[in-house]
């Protein structure tokens, strides 16, 4: 077992090693641009963009000509939000989102603000998802898209994404989806869960950094999105400039694997994932956020009351884990995601991010839980906050310093 | 981020951690922070006939360098007199931990929790308290 352990699988994949060898060959043999319509080089990258593409539609149920390239999900989102404003400014400027999308989303939805949209952001309950009722309610007449991610990244709940679009569509609103945590993890089929536009990427899929995918349906009905970024008319008209060859390739082949392999790789991960989860609530005042029903099957956000997260992950020095304190930084603010399931601020200080993969051994998941469960131990002897609360003192009732 | 090897040190083997009998007329106790800021500390001082401070005992609740400085605080506190205690810096404590500009209110928070552990002493003795200084964050 190599130190220290990976589990931060939301924040990026390691990329699989069949997926460089697929790769590599593109780099400097077959460097050709696929654009390139007069020669060998071009038709051989262009082949294998074509077989990329159809196994990045496969996988979420698409056909191969409503997958554009892109960045990362970071781009699509942008593509998807700025894309269809521009598009659909004549039908209406109305947008609903939610607060726990990922920032992609939501400062593209700021950016709109600016432009004439008005945006709805709509609360989620206690549990991470949003009330569906308050979705419909918040439709209009000028109301031309819902936004709603598929997985949340930090908690990894998992939207009511069939039911979400049809409520849009039964309005005449699109829909469209942050799927970049869900695909490759569990099925998603772009059809049977009625989506009109879908943000993904491969690097949270063991493939490549920097290559990603808009779905764009081209049917039932035909979506449109402005161009974002002009020149060539490369992905039909949509997103100009010349295909990441190697990593559109990688990307199809993470696919492929993903499509193959995802099944058996849920289960296996959901099992570890609960171990890993029902250990550590062995510990007093720890607690799981977000709905544990409607989650993806490799996340588990924790929070261990009367410990302070940045703390903990240095006691947690072995294990590559993300924190819901972003007091790294200057700013000192507690996850923005966390708050919004009404957590306080101190609870969502004190919570850790666990995120396995394709890559992580039961071996390590033991180890993971040994060392969590000392680095707790270690810090509430340090902490006043738990010798107050073992001497059942109410600490909301005392009178803090702001500072 | 990366933390100083003496930030290490004092987090992974913390000096004087615990709890004196804030009943006693002898000890000070300073509870600083705020849970929701992400750090709170509590820092205690026992105090001799002359003035010196002969234990002191903390409890933290935040990052390691909030823990760091208040480990170290209790450090220097021991076998100071009142009055070289409250002349402890927060820089003093940035400098000794080479804390980086985003932990400096880790240090102030110990300043201020040395301070507010004098008071309560001071207090408990029948003392004015000293004048708190114009906060500096």
């Amino acid at each position: 077992m190599n130190l220290p352990i990976y589990l931060d699988n939301n924040a990026t994949t390691p990329m699989d090693p069949r997926v460089l060898d697929a790769m590599l060959p593109y780099f400097n043999q077959k460097f050709g641009n696929a654009a390139s319509r007069n020669h060998a080089f071009g038709w051989v990258a262009e082949e294998a963009v074509d077989y990329s593409r159809e196994q990045v539609a496969k996988l979420v149920g698409a056909n191969e000509k409503e997958i554009i390239f892109t960045s990362g999900a970071t781009e699509s989102d942008n593509l998807a939000l700025k894309g269809v404003f521009e598009m659909y400014k004549d039908k209406g400027n109305h947008i609903i989102t939610c607060v726990t999308e990922h920032k992609a989303v939501l400062d593209a939805c700021k950016h709109l603000e600016k432009l004439g949209a008005r945006v709805t952001y709509l609360p989620v309950k206690t549990d991470g998802l949003i009330d569906l009722q308050q979705l419909e309610d918040a439709i209009t007449d000028q109301t031309i898209l819902v936004a709603i991610m598929y997985g949340n990244n930090e908690i990894g709940v998992i939207q009511p994404v069939k039911e979400i679009s049809a409520i849009a569509h039964k309005h005449g609103a699109l829909f469209f989806t942050d799927a970049t945590q869900a695909v490759g993890k569990i099925p998603v089929n772009v059809i049977e869960d009625g989506i009109d536009l879908m943000a993904f990427s491969a690097h949270k899929m063991y493939g490549p950094k920097g290559v990603g995918a808009l779905y764009v349906r081209r049917k039932n009905p035909r979506v449109k999105v402005t161009a974002q970024m002009d020149g060539g008319g490369h992905e039909r008209g949509m997103r100009s400039g010349t295909l990441n060859v190697p990593g559109i390739v990688g990307f199809g082949k993470a696919c492929e694997l993903c499509r193959l392999e995802m099944a058996d790789e849920a289960k296996r991960l959901s099992a570890l994932r609960d171990k890993l989860q029902n250990s550590l609530l062995e510990l007093e005042e720890s607690y799981v956020n977000g709905n544990i029903e409607h989650r993806l099957p490799h996340v588990a956000n924790i929070s261990f009351k009367y410990v302070e997260g940045e703390g903990l992950m240095m006691a947690m020095k072995d294990l590559a884990v993300s924190s819901g304190s972003a007091c790294t930084s200057a700013s000192l603010e507690p996850s923005y995601v966390l708050k919004s399931l009404g957590l306080s601020d101190d609870l969502a200080h004190s919570s850790i991010r666990f995120g396995l993969g394709r890559f992580t051994t039961e071996e390590e998941i033991d180890y993971a839980i040994e060392q969590t469960k000392k680095a707790v131990n270690h810090l509430r002897d340090l902490s006043p906050l738990w010798e107050m609360f073992k001497e059942g003192i109410d600490l909301d009732k005392i009178e803090w310093a702001e500072h | 981020m990366a933390y100083s090897d003496k930030v290490i040190d004092h987090y992974t083997n913390p000096r004087n951690v615990g709890t004196l009998d804030k009943n006693k007329n002898n000890v000070g106790t300073g509870l600083v922070g705020a849970p929701e800021c992400g750090d709170v500390m509590r820092l205690q001082i026992e105090v001799d006939a002359n003035n010196t401070i002969t234990d002191a005992k903390f409890k933290t609740f935040g990052c390691g360098s909030a823990i760091a400085s208040s480990s170290l605080a209790t450090e220097w506190l021991k076998g100071k007199t009142i009055d070289e205690a409250v002349k402890i810096d927060n820089m003093d404590i940035v400098e000794e931990l080479a804390l980086p500009p985003v932990k400096i209110h880790c240090s102030v928070l110990a300043e201020d929790a040395i301070k507010a552990a004098i008071n309560d002493y001071r207090v408990k003795n029948g003392l004015e308290p000293l004048e708190a200084e114009k906060s500096h964050h």
